[in-house]
């Protein structure tokens, strides 16, 4: 498992335009290359197929999404009609409010932000200090603790979640930030994927670094982060969507919308509202989505790059 | 400066280095370092390692998790595991819903990412559409497809009406019920499944595909002797990571099914933890399931290491 290289972008170069490794062909080769030149494209019948095929997965995936979003703004009346509406009759914005002062979902939403901020900023530092440590400097032991750190990828959270309730409620940390905050901040994957990025920096500006006797945070913050962005933002935003979207820890940790974050009074929601009142179930649902799906929108690259980095032979 | 090399900038070889120079300590990296890794360390070692310990010793007691009495029953919490009933219908329920997630995400997934990956208008627009799920929480998922399964109202009782079936009652059946949380459960992660091939499958040598392409070769001989053998190692990741995600969902099954109908319709092993433990309090007993659960997805991956091992 080695990290996919910096220099290149983002997704590999759109096939065909690859100018590495392309074989000496014969005329005839040339002639019959000509012809079909990707995979499966086995000329006008093959890319037919390809559109059916797209089609095929944007109903799968689209439809569902926009049937829970145009539900979200039905009225009770629209939601229970036989055939299924696809458009809101009357619009019905309503549900929102609801959910928002009557519900008070504000204030999941609220704890959803200060959870996700602190645990973010938390995870990031964390992450880039021990794969510093683990990438650049010399120590005994280090190759154990390594395997320590990515070891603990291997044991689920559901495993420790009954030793690690009764010691955080034996310091009386239940239904606080700290409760839910604390025993999830530790970095595995994240430090992975710094130090695999921190080895692939050129020795030669860490030599001479180190040869000038700069300080440590002289040497990350002038010499190593600059070089770092794109794997650092990737990092940010996997910690950013694992913590919004965190279920078990923060289900049994939070019994009122105290510090309950949005996945949690999602199902308060549901448990209170029950299968009856749709729209405002809805709409919570749409409200605790919508956060993510905007990051993802506008940074999908550097987020695909980040889950991709790990996997992918590069 | 008289030692030959800067010191700590050596990648991982750096143990392999003659003994003479491994032996001189360089404290202020050793200082530094201490501060850098303590906190992750002291973390992962209180909230992962110390507990992965402790849920070991606490599955041979008899315990309410609120309260500070526990009696010690040795193997009984074990014994009782595998002598009931319960236990073989979550332990079928868990290999049916890893088995179809694993092999489901993993090959529409590939296929998917075969497709997208092929040069067709808008695929950059699909590409988003099909992973934008993943991003969503599983809560969420799980809270919105109730009704998109709603037997009454749903999309699914919908499309299927618009074709003159009627919709299976999901709720009320635990075959079905299964069947729609392994299938939301697919439908929610296959975004990354598809992501990583397709990642997987842009790197891969294209000279190759042009090579079978002049040699006359099938598109379908070209994909399992040309293509598939270039993704031997992003399959096998996939087929670690992908199983011990699946192996521990929670979300999707508390907020759809609670683990029911019937009790156990749908609980997986690591719902019976949860329910063994929070809601019927027999901690001792949850301990004991999340430990046979451990061990089973160590087994496991082993057996994918070993099985990897061999094939290179």
């Amino acid at each position: 498992m080695t990290m996919t290289d910096d220099t290149k972008p983002v997704l590999p170069p759109v096939p065909g335009t690859s100018p590495e490794g392309a074989p000496e062909l014969t005329a005839a080769q040339r002639r019959r290359a000509g012809s079909r030149h990707q995979a499966f494209e086995g000329g006008t019948g093959g890319k037919l197929l390809g559109y059916v095929g797209m089609a095929a997965a944007v109903l799968l995936f689209f439809v569902p999404l926009y049937f829970i979003a145009m539900t979200s703004l039905k009225t009770h009346g629209d939601i229970y009609s036989d055939p299924i509406s696809w458009f809101p009759n009357p619009f019905a914005p309503e549900n929102y409010s609801y959910v928002l002062s009557e519900l008070r979902f504000d204030r999941y939403l609220r704890n959803s932000i200060i959870i996700t901020s602190i645990l973010t900023v938390i995870e990031v530092s964390l992450g880039v200090m021990c794969a510093y440590g683990f990438s650049f400097l010399r120590f005994p032991g280090r190759n154990l603790l390594f395997l320590l750190v990515i070891a603990s990828l291997m044991v689920p959270n559901q495993v420790t979640v009954i030793s690690n309730y009764a010691l955080v409620a034996s310091w009386g940390w239940r239904n606080t930030f700290q409760g839910i905050i604390v025993p999830l901040a530790a970095v595995a994957f994240g430090t992975f994927l710094m130090r695999n990025h921190f080895l692939s920096l050129p020795k030669e500006v860490m030599e001479a670094a180190e040869l000038d006797g700069t300080g440590f945070f002289r040497t990350l913050f002038r010499v190593v982060l600059p070089m770092s962005w794109p794997t650092l933002i990737a990092f940010t935003l996997i910690t950013v969507v694992n913590e919004w979207n965190q279920y078990l820890w923060p289900f049994l940790m939070s019994d009122t919308d105290k510090v309950a974050p949005l996945p949690i009074g999602l199902t308060q929601l549901q448990d209170n509202e029950g299968l009856t009142n749709w729209g405002p179930v809805m709409a919570g649902t749409v409200l605790t989505a919508v956060p993510m799906l905007i990051v993802f929108l506008i940074l999908q690259k550097q987020m695909i790059k980040g889950l991709t980095a790990g996997a992918v032979k590069g | 400066m008289t030692s030959p090399a800067i010191p700590g900038l050596e990648k991982s070889a750096s143990d392999q280095d003659p003994v003479k120079r491994s032996r001189s300590l360089n404290w202020r990296h050793i200082g530094l370092a201490t501060a850098l890794i303590l906190p992750n360390m002291i973390l992962l070692g209180l909230f992962t390692y110390r507990p992965l310990i402790d849920n070991f010793r606490i599955s041979f007691f008899n315990w309410n998790i609120s309260s500070p009495n526990m009696t010690f029953i040795g193997f009984d919490n074990y014994v009782e595991w595998f002598t009931d009933d319960t236990s073989w219908q979550i332990a079928r329920n868990t290999a049916i819903f890893t088995v179809v997630a694993v092999l489901g995400s993993m090959a529409i997934g590939l296929a998917l990412a075969m497709l997208l990956d092929q040069h067709l208008r808008g695929r950059g627009l699909v590409r988003t559409i099909v992973f934008a799920p993943y991003v969503i929480a599983g809560a969420a998922i799980g809270v919105a497809f109730q009704f998109v399964f709603d037997p009454g109202y749903g999309l699914v009782q919908g499309v299927l009406a618009f074709f003159g079936v009627d919709s299976p009652h999901f709720y009320q059946h635990s075959g079905w019920a299964l069947f729609m949380i392994t299938t939301t459960y697919v439908w929610k992660n296959l975004g990354y499944t598809f992501v990583i091939y397709l990642a997987a499958l842009q790197g891969r040598r294209k000279d190759l595909d042009e090579a079978a392409e002049i040699d006359g070769t099938s598109a379908w001989r070209k994909f399992w002797r040309v293509i598939l053998p270039q993704l031997k190692g992003t399959t096998f990741f996939l087929s670690v990571t992908v199983l011990l995600n699946s192996f521990t969902v929670f979300d999707i099954i508390q907020v759809m099914t609670q683990g029911g109908p019937f009790g156990t319709g749908t609980s997986t092993l690591i719902y019976q933890v949860y329910q063994e433990t929070f809601v019927n309090n027999r901690a001792g007993y949850g301990a004991a399931v999340a430990t046979i659960m451990f061990l089973v997805i160590l087994i496991i991956t082993l057996i994918q290491v070993k099985l990897q091992d061999t094939q290179d």
